[in-house]
């Protein structure tokens, strides 16, 4: 009897920069982040995180450098994916399958009901019974009984676990998370960990930009501080990941 | 086939969202409605000038109302960057323009389609014996307004100005649309009705290259 498949990915990103004019949102960014790490990235408002993420999922294109995506089959590195300065969105679209993303803005159609939105992107990434996957993600995010209402009756909270519903409907080897839990109230969020926490003991990698210190910053593995579009701060130690999050002593 | 069942999923979300939002084709149907009715308030034009100049008003509304109704066909996909959650969905993002194209082809034609009785009413011009050619050219027509129209509307959502900038991109491209258009509509509204071929064949010959143009570049007009 064979094994099932465990596939893992992670990213490196080699001397990224990204430019919008004359200013610089990135400065020569090196991370290589190993399949099933959980990082957690800090930084004042424009310090580049939400671009970095960004650049991760093949939204932004970067004015320099290059992000790939080693991948590990039980165990064994095989190549992965490679994004260069010049991305096509075909090569992006396709290492987009293996993405979830939450960004700031929720993402998803405020005329469409819950149940309408998870079900059209889970048809457009060619999931198997997208139904069935759709139904099963709003009751873990807690919407099944407001599955048939629109969008947008929603409160803010609500939108974003339909949201994250969304991002989780491929069920992704990455996910890139920007500041997942705004507008969640304390249930969501720990409702939110505790899916990150089996995600990422799944093997899955996970980067997510963080305001401060929450149940959900405490999953993290590794904490990267960013300023200024450079990287100021790394560690795997659980003891200066507090200082990191906090920003105490920047 | 991806591509194909891409943008009928697409599609079926533009048509959900308009129909519950009426936006598009309200404001459309009003504007046209009227120009329509105040060119013919201030000309009172005889039989021979409506079909003289009934054809040129007529497209020239309908070029009008098409850059208001293609203004938002990529705005609104950024007040919640839903357009990033298509691009990470799709496998070819060339499905995201041809659901937009069907739509904004669909709901141009409709409320063309809607228009002509009162133009042939206020304008006294009969249409009824050509309907099935006109709905020809109006379908060649709108296509050629539709292609560039979404193409441009992707550009101008990510500029400054964007509601200025789409109908200066979009208005002087449209002209040649506009020329054919017009000739192929007073032909059939002539005193002998006649379906003038070159200009369908023009309308189509253009109707293709900006096609396989928003084909072979399109995605990058993605890009943020």
């Amino acid at each position: 009897m064979t094994a099932p498949a465990f596939i893992t990915t992670g990213i490196r990103f080699e001397k990224i920069e990204k430019r919008y004019g004359g200013l610089y949102a990135l400065r020569q960014v090196s991370l290589e982040v190993a399949p099933g790490e959980c990082v957690a990235f800090a930084g004042r408002n424009g310090s580049g995180k939400t671009t970095l993420l960004r650049i991760a999922a093949g939204l932004v294109r970067p004015s320099a450098g290059s992000v790939s995506f080693p991948t590990s089959l039980n165990g064994s590195d095989h190549r992965g994916l490679d994004i260069g300065v010049k991305p096509l969105l075909q090569e992006t679209s396709t290492a987009g399958a293996q993405f979830g993303f939450v960004a700031h803005a929720t993402m998803v159609y405020d005329e469409l009901t819950a149940e309408e939105n998870l079900l059209m992107f889970a048809k457009l990434q060619g999931i198997a019974e997208p139904g069935a996957r759709a139904e099963r993600l709003l009751e873990e995010v807690g919407l099944s009984e407001r599955r048939n209402s629109l969008v947008r009756t929603f409160s803010r909270g609500m939108r974003q676990r339909v949201a994250i519903a969304r991002a989780l409907l491929n069920d992704p080897l990455v996910l890139l998370l920007d500041e997942p839990a705004t507008g969640l109230d304390p249930e969501g969020i720990t409702w939110l960990a505790s899916a990150l926490r089996r995600m990422r003991d799944a093997g899955r990698t996970i980067l997510m930009s963080l305001h401060g210190e929450s149940e959900i910053s405490a999953l993290a593995t590794r904490a990267v501080r960013l300023d200024a579009g450079s990287v100021v701060a790394d560690t795997r130690a659980r003891s200066d990941m507090h200082a990191i999050l906090t920003f105490a002593g920047a | 086939m991806a591509l194909l069942a891409n943008t009928t999923v697409l599609l079926g979300k533009e048509l959900r969202t308009e129909f519950r939002s009426r936006e598009l084709l309200t404001t459309t149907v009003v504007f046209i409605l009227v120009v329509v009715v105040l060119f013919s308030f201030t000309f009172d034009p005889s039989i021979g000038e409506s079909r003289r100049f009934g054809p040129g008003l007529l497209w020239l509304s309908f070029l009008f109302a098409a850059s208001l109704m293609l203004q938002p066909c990529f705005l609104r996909e950024q007040n919640s960057d839903t357009l990033s959650a298509l691009r990470l969905s799709v496998a070819d993002p060339f499905s995201i323009f041809l659901a937009k194209l069907a739509a904004n082809t669909l709901f141009l034609l409709l409320t063309e389609i809607l228009m002509l009785p009162i133009f042939a009413i206020l304008y006294n011009v009969h249409i009824l014996a050509v309907f099935p050619q006109l709905v020809l050219v109006l379908f060649l027509g709108s296509l050629g307004v539709a292609i560039p129209g979404t193409a441009f509307s992707a550009i101008s959502a990510q500029a400054r100005m964007r509601e200025l900038m789409l109908p200066l991109l979009l208005l002087p491209l449209l002209t040649p649309v506009l020329i054919a258009s017009t000739e192929a509509t007073g032909g059939l509204l002539a005193e002998n009705p006649a379906l003038r071929l070159d200009w369908l064949g023009f309308l189509a010959g253009f109707d293709i290259v900006f096609l396989t143009a928003l084909w072979l570049f399109g995605e990058y007009l993605l890009e943020e």
